[in-house]
């Protein structure tokens, strides 16, 4: 996500950095491979324009305060922060919501995605399918609540045909949920009586929030299509789907600024887990290469329970710490996801993605490999021997060279924990902080 | 359909004529015989504002960045005779270097599926929500349409519904549809599909696969076992005419990891500028044979390279 963006955005700002100085010919060169990065990440052209004057103008004229990394850092984000917008809080409050978008931007999977994030956050949510139109996109979403346990309301529940009367029967019968997710059929600005079938919902149930679903890949047609639909019903909020494949959301932006709302979630795969939080400086910093430490503290929070850190942080460390550990990186997702999320500090690290894919198949072996040993071996991994090494080699299909390195690798982490829990205030979880990092080093 | 492009691009067209016409009065006084030549100067400011018009359209910055050198080759040095009709040279001029990135091959879907052995494998694949089914089912409407029978193959395992969304289409189009559970192979779907074909002379097999990221090592690898076992005769890429930038980058890795024969361009009906079809036809290098142009299964145009440019610059 994001990549090519960030890496256009690091080089013109490791440019400057080199020159120490900024003349009027390094900004232009930034300016122009800021504008690269920006239509690349299909920002509508006109924004590109306005932003980049701007970069010029302020980048020549402010002084300079901070050293000049700084200084640039400075501008692009805060620019970039004013054409992002403002963050969008979704309240955890009973509420109903009324999603809406183009054809297969992703609406029924989010809707998925947003009753399991209000169901984690303790409240009871309810979905209601207002697609009459597209086959099976009832059964589709159907399936989806079954799976999370949200109750689930269709033409099939109240016998209407009309989606009106759908909608209307839906909100009576789930009057008791605290919040009502509306999925609506897929639409374009162009079709005049399906763009007035969500104003009249909208009229109808006058629902809290009216989100906009748009796909990440969505090109120029961003704003224009961003624009019906606000005009419509006023939307509150943006979904950006699909922000795991390469496409970097730029036109989703402009749409933000047609509307006069915000980003209110990503979605970043096919797993009804796969969704996070929008907030437009840490969007920025990831951008800029400022890591975004914040939001893997949030995702651990609710992936590790909280007294198995302390443990871990107080008492030695085990082999079967270590396993949690594991364990619960892989309930975090993909391994990609969770380094982007990191302060990699440098702007140097420039990771292949083969490197990932090896990270993440090496940790899956480790945990095999850890299946094969006792009790006893995980807590006291000392006592392994030449014979147990091998036992567990043959136990886990895996050579005994691999047994040995994850040996090494739990050895390393017990060193880099005791460390970090005699320095001060380092962070809450900072196990976390370093294992990846030390990981890709060590690994490969 | 295409309009905005289509005014940017007379804009250019007309700037650059004007130009032409300047340098025939400016030349023809110094009295040099009747033949001007463009240089670079000439086209600078216009070529800047037709890379925007494109830009503008969605279509990708790589592929603007290598059309516009064409255009200008196809203009600098050009020898324009008094008599020539000035907007045509600089039009065809344009004409040309679109037409280098859509007419890869002169491809005829129909005469393909006319002409090959039956019953004929045809794999849909693209990332999700472009509008495989949708597609799948439009097609499956025009080869019955056509005379042919059609055996539809439910490949999708993964996504919640899309077996139900597929069997609803093929019990509207009265099509035969093959289906294992949820979860189940794909590659094991086509295949019985396929052996079903053969058993009951069917002409053709529709393969619906589900939609994947193109950056998902282990889903790809999943399709590329859906090929290796099934041997597709043909595998069709579905992406949509919405999509900006991306579009390059997923068109190039499905082809590369999978593959693909052709492409369907889709939600054409999305007021969209066309872009797109010049940025996947570019990064594919494969025709592009049918654009989806509404939800009705009649809303399926053949792509034709040479009317699509003509619909875009005007003739």
């Amino acid at each position: 996500m994001l990549d090519n963006l960030s890496s256009a955005l690091k080089k013109s700002v490791k440019k400057i950095v080199a020159s120490k100085r900024i003349d009027k010919r390094t900004v232009d060169e930034l300016v122009k491979d800021l504008q690269r990065a920006l239509i690349q990440a299909d920002v509508r052209i006109s924004l590109v324009k306005e932003l980049s004057n701007r970069v010029r103008e302020r980048a020549l004229t402010e002084k300079l305060v901070l050293n000049p990394r700084e200084h640039v850092i400075k501008i692009l984000y805060e620019e970039l922060i004013g054409i992002l917008g403002k963050s969008v809080d979704i309240p955890l409050v009973p509420q109903k919501i009324m999603m809406v978008g183009l054809n297969g931007s992703g609406k029924t999977s989010s809707c998925a995605k947003l009753a399991r994030y209000f169901q984690k956050k303790g409240l009871k949510p309810a979905v209601i399918c207002a697609d009459i139109y597209r086959p099976a996109a009832s059964d589709q979403l159907k399936q989806l609540c079954a799976r999370i346990n949200v109750p689930f309301f269709d033409s099939n529940s109240c016998g209407q045909k009309d989606v009106i009367e759908i909608v209307k029967a839906g909100v009576k019968e789930f009057s008791r949920y605290d919040v009502l997710i509306i999925d609506t059929a897929g639409r374009h600005a162009l079709e005049s009586d399906m763009i007035d079938e969500i104003r009249r919902i909208g009229a109808e149930i006058n629902p809290e929030q009216r989100l906009l679903v748009l796909d990440a890949s969505i090109g120029q047609q961003a704003s224009v299509q961003a624009k019906a639909f606000d005009e419509a019903i006023g939307i509150t909020g943006i979904i950006i789907t699909k922000m795991d494949g390469t496409a970097k959301g730029g036109g989703a932006l402009s749409a933000v600024a047609e509307t006069d709302s915000g980003i209110a979630f990503l979605g970043t795969g096919e797993r009804v887990e796969d969704f996070e939080r929008f907030e437009p400086d840490r969007f920025v910093s990831r951008l800029l290469g400022m890591g975004d430490i914040k939001s893997l503290i949030e995702i651990a929070d609710e992936s590790l329970d909280k007294d198995e850190i302390e443990t871990t942080l107080k008492g030695k460390f085990t082999l079967n710490d270590l396993y949690a550990q594991l364990e619960a990186l892989r309930k975090m997702g993909p391994f990609k996801k969770l380094m982007q999320m990191l302060p990699l500090g440098g702007m140097d690290l420039n990771i292949d993605d083969n490197v990932y894919q090896v990270t993440e198949d090496k940790l899956k072996r480790f945990r095999v490999i850890m299946d094969s040993m006792t009790q006893e071996e995980r807590n006291e991994p000392k006592i392994i021997d030449g014979s147990r090494l091998r036992r567990i080699a043959i136990g886990a299909g895996a050579s005994t060279a691999e047994v040995n390195e994850l040996l090494k690798y739990h050895r390393m982490m017990q060193k880099l924990l005791k460390s970090l829990s005699s320095g001060r205030g380092r962070g809450k979880i900072p196990m976390l902080r370093g294992m990846p990092l030390k990981m890709m080093k060590n690994l490969k | 359909m295409f309009e905005r492009l289509k005014k940017k691009l007379r804009s250019f067209t007309d700037t650059v004529s004007k130009t032409i016409e300047e340098k025939i009065v400016e030349k023809g006084k110094a009295a040099i015989s009747g033949e001007t030549i463009l240089d670079e100067g000439d086209v600078k400011t216009p070529l800047e504002e037709l890379e925007l018009a494109l830009l503008e359209s969605d279509t990708a910055l790589a592929v603007v960045e290598e059309l516009i050198p064409r255009v200008k080759a196809n203009l600098i040095g050009k020898k324009v005779s008094r008599r020539e009709d000035t907007h045509e040279i600089v039009t065809d001029a344009l004409k040309e270097a679109l037409l280098e990135i859509l007419s890869c091959n002169n491809f005829d879907f129909d005469e393909f599926v006319e002409s090959s052995d039956k019953p004929v494998n045809i794999t849909f694949v693209g990332i999700n929500g472009t509008g495989k089914t949708t597609t799948i089912a439009k097609i499956a409407k025009r080869l019955f349409d056509a005379g042919y029978s059609v055996v539809i193959a439910s490949a999708d395992t993964y996504r919640a519904g899309a077996t139900e969304q597929i069997e609803e289409h093929a019990s509207r189009l009265g099509l035969k549809v093959i289906k294992h559970q949820y979860g189940a192979d794909p590659a094991a779907v086509v295949y019985d599909a396929v052996k079903y074909a053969k058993a009951n002379h069917k002409d053709v097999v529709l393969a619906d696969t589900a939609g994947r990221m193109h950056t998902s090592v282990n889903l790809m690898e999943q399709l590329r076992k859906i090929c290796r076992v099934t041997k597709p005769d043909m595998v069709l890429f579905v992406d949509e005419a919405i999509a900006g930038n991306d579009a390059v980058e997923r068109a190039k890795r499905f082809d590369e990891l999978i593959g693909i024969d052709a492409s369907i361009l889709t939600k054409v009906d999305m007021d969209v500028k066309g872009g797109a079809a010049i940025s996947i036809a570019y990064s594919t290098s494969k025709p592009i044979i049918f654009m989806g142009t509404g939800q009705g299964y009649d809303d399926l145009e053949k792509f034709d390279p040479k009317k699509f440019v003509e619909r875009l610059i005007g003739s």
